[in-house]
């Protein structure tokens, strides 16, 4: 009786041990590889935090916030009202951290002649009104257009930069579940176009300059690159002084922090 | 005298249970009446559950029928659950969700027959044994590796390489069954009232009509195959085909099952009239299993229907009609990777109107579902009716 006791009891201690230095983000797909890399150095230099980052979208990202399932949520887009009211509704104050900044490059795939496009361009290929490359100066390839999925911050950050309040995706353009899947698609698709976060633009992909400016640490900081957003982690109400959370999310604002971001290949916040 | 002693063994069993006193009967029918009510409760837990998820999805559909009605939902197309305002026609999605699992099942279907027949009718016992494994083994492949086969193999080969391999695959399918068709349309078609010269004449001259018809089509379909631009991979005849590898070892399992329980009697019945192995299968084996295979077509079909990860990842996901509607090479947009890529953002907070017509596609495809499973309840009893001579 006394053993069985003891063990509930030590079982009971380990798991209030755990439950101190267990943290729990959720959300975007864009800003997972941050929180990943965050996670990874800090656990390392904190041995026996256990930090897990899941990635399943901005919006599951300020669900799970909502409903208690994660401490932090990674959102590449702000808050939208319905979402604000709803957590009103439950009583969930959420605090704002800006971790870095990102440009929404348009990528085309590497042997695509055009190397840059305007805003309105973007728009009617999009809607539909632009089909082929030959229409905006390339070769008579039919275009291609790939968005992700709407369930992605990155989804809404396109179509409030780019489409506006009116304009509508055409029917025909395919979805993807992920900024990884868009680069994959583009980069064996010939007609291709796309869009994914700055971190996802590698070699593989061609990103096109819009009304003229390349999009890069520079252009994102001196905002001349018109498809460019800020990052965010949401957190319930200002995180206590000292709590996990505050200490994690301090990180970023440290040189570590920033050389973090940039390796990822965002724009970190000192660039400013 | 051991018989003896254990006969009075067993006697005195006997004596023991007949003299129990009330009250041990009483706890003894309790036991019982216990037992059966845990055994019962436990597999009416699989029933309720149906129930339960039946309940649970139309109780969330409803609302969306009242709030948007079903004229919009089934017979417009423009999808923008999440424009302003937003508009919810699912007619473009209905129509790949049935475009894609049609191509599956006919994709999936002859070879999965024919497999089925090989394993029971014609291969021997042991490649049987070690085959039939073999097949089911790609039923354990977790759909997310198809999706990532579809989306890094498949799609880039389609596009680079579209024209080409579907002539290449047309003909090596065509060629040989083209050729084997007309043999056997030869042999059925030549009249049988002739002479044997002039029906082993008038054979060889059908023959080779049909032949050269065959070959012609071939030909002229494969150029025109080859000359095909596919310019996305993602698209539903992608999708397709590997909802039909899918689909695959539930057909040939099933039909197996079906062609084997049709009997050894029954075959050797044929046999012994002196059919071919060919007639036998086709005449006698065929028409007696014949609601087996349907069953297994079912399945396949749900099987198709149901998958959500695939046509996600290799479907294009486009909310489009495709032009012509059987175009095959376009993107569409299933029901099932619907409702698993907009169920996160489509959260009750934030517009519950694309919260519920996600809950509305659920109860679409269950009901789908249910219709196939009835239908094919239905003709399994019919078919046991018959062959019972009802």
């Amino acid at each position: 009786m006394k053993k069985s006791l003891l063990l509930v009891g030590l079982i009971a201690g380990v798991m209030t041990v755990n439950a101190e230095q267990k943290l729990v983000m959720d959300g975007s797909t864009t800003v997972g590889p941050i929180a990943k890399a965050f996670a990874e150095y800090y656990m390392r230099e904190n041995p026996g935090v256990n930090i897990t980052v899941s990635e399943s979208g901005s919006g599951n990202g300020a669900k799970a916030l909502l409903n208690g399932s994660c401490d932090i949520a990674n959102l590449s887009r702000d808050l939208k009202d319905a979402e604000k009211a709803a957590m009103k509704e439950k009583g969930v104050e959420p605090c704002k951290h800006v971790v870095a900044f990102d440009a929404l490059p348009v990528i085309v795939h590497p042997s695509n002649r055009v190397k840059g496009l305007t805003i309105d361009q973007v728009r009617d290929i999009y809607t539909g009104k632009i089909t082929n490359w030959k229409e905006v100066g390339g070769s008579d390839r039919k275009i291609v257009v790939i968005s992700r999925d709407t369930n992605s911050g990155t989804f809404e950050t396109f179509m409030h930069l780019v489409m506006g309040e009116d304009a509508k995706i055409k029917e025909s353009a395919e979805y993807t579940g992920s900024n990884g899947a868009v680069r994959q698609r583009v980069q064996m698709t010939k007609g291709a176009i796309g869009y994914a976060g700055l971190g996802f633009v590698d070699r593989s992909v061609k990103p096109l300059s819009i009304n003229g400016i390349e999009p890069s640490a520079d252009t994102v900081v001196d905002k001349t690159y018109p498809l460019a957003r800020e990052l965010y982690m949401f957190t319930k109400g200002t995180p206590a002084k000292g709590s996990l959370v505050e200490k994690f999310l301090d990180l970023m604002k440290t040189e570590k922090g920033e050389e973090i971001v940039e390796e990822i290949g965002f724009v970190p916040l000192g660039a400013k | 005298m051991q018989n003896k002693r254990s006969l009075e063994v067993i006697l005195n069993d006997c004596n023991n249970v007949i003299t129990l006193s009330s009250r041990d009967q009483m706890v003894r029918r309790l036991l019982s009446l216990l037992g059966r009510g845990v055994l019962f409760s436990i597999t009416s837990v699989a029933a309720l559950a149906v129930l339960a998820i039946i309940y649970f999805i139309a109780k969330d559909a409803i609302p969306f029928f009242q709030q948007v009605g079903l004229k919009e939902f089934f017979f417009t197309k423009s999808w923008y659950p999440t424009g302003e305002p937003a508009q919810f026609g699912a007619a473009a999605i209905f129509v790949g969700s049935f475009l894609i699992t049609g191509a599956a099942v006919i994709i999936a279907v002859p070879p999965g027959v024919f497999a089925a027949f090989c394993m029971s009718d014609v291969l021997s016992f042991n490649v049987r044994q070690f085959m039939k494994p073999v097949i089911e083994m790609l039923a354990a492949i977790p759909s997310v590796v198809y999706g990532f086969f579809a989306l890094v193999v498949l799609a880039p080969l389609l596009q680079n390489h579209g024209g080409s391999t579907l002539a290449m695959v047309w003909w090596i399918l065509a060629l040989p069954i083209l050729l084997l068709g007309s043999y056997v349309a030869g042999d059925l078609l030549t009249p049988e009232k002739l002479s044997h010269t002039a029906v082993r004449a008038c054979r060889i001259v059908i023959t080779v009509v049909l032949m050269t018809l065959s070959l012609l089509l071939i030909r002229s379909v494969g150029t025109l195959l080859l000359g095909l631009e596919i310019s996305s991979g993602v698209n539903a005849l992608n999708a397709s085909v590997i909802l039909g590898v899918m689909a695959l070892p539930t057909i040939v399992s099933v039909s197996e099952d079906a062609l084997q329980a049709a009997g050894r009697e029954l075959r050797e019945g044929s046999y012994a009239l002196g059919a071919t192995r060919a007639e036998t299968i086709i005449k006698v084996v065929l028409p007696a299993s014949i609601s087996g295979i349907f069953s297994a077509v079912l399945l396949g079909v749900m099987r198709a229907l149901g998958e959500t990860m695939v046509v996600w990842m290799a479907s294009g996901n486009a909310a489009q009609v495709p032009k012509p509607w059987y175009n095959l090479l376009e993107p569409v947009r299933t029901l099932t990777a619907t409702i698993a890529g907009d169920m996160g953002e489509a959260d009750q907070m934030t517009g519950s109107a694309h919260y519920h017509v996600l809950f509305a596609m659920a109860l679409c495809l269950l009901i789908f579902s249910f219709s196939c499973n009835l239908i094919g309840e239905w003709i399994v009893n019919r078919q046991r009716k018959r062959l019972r001579g009802e």
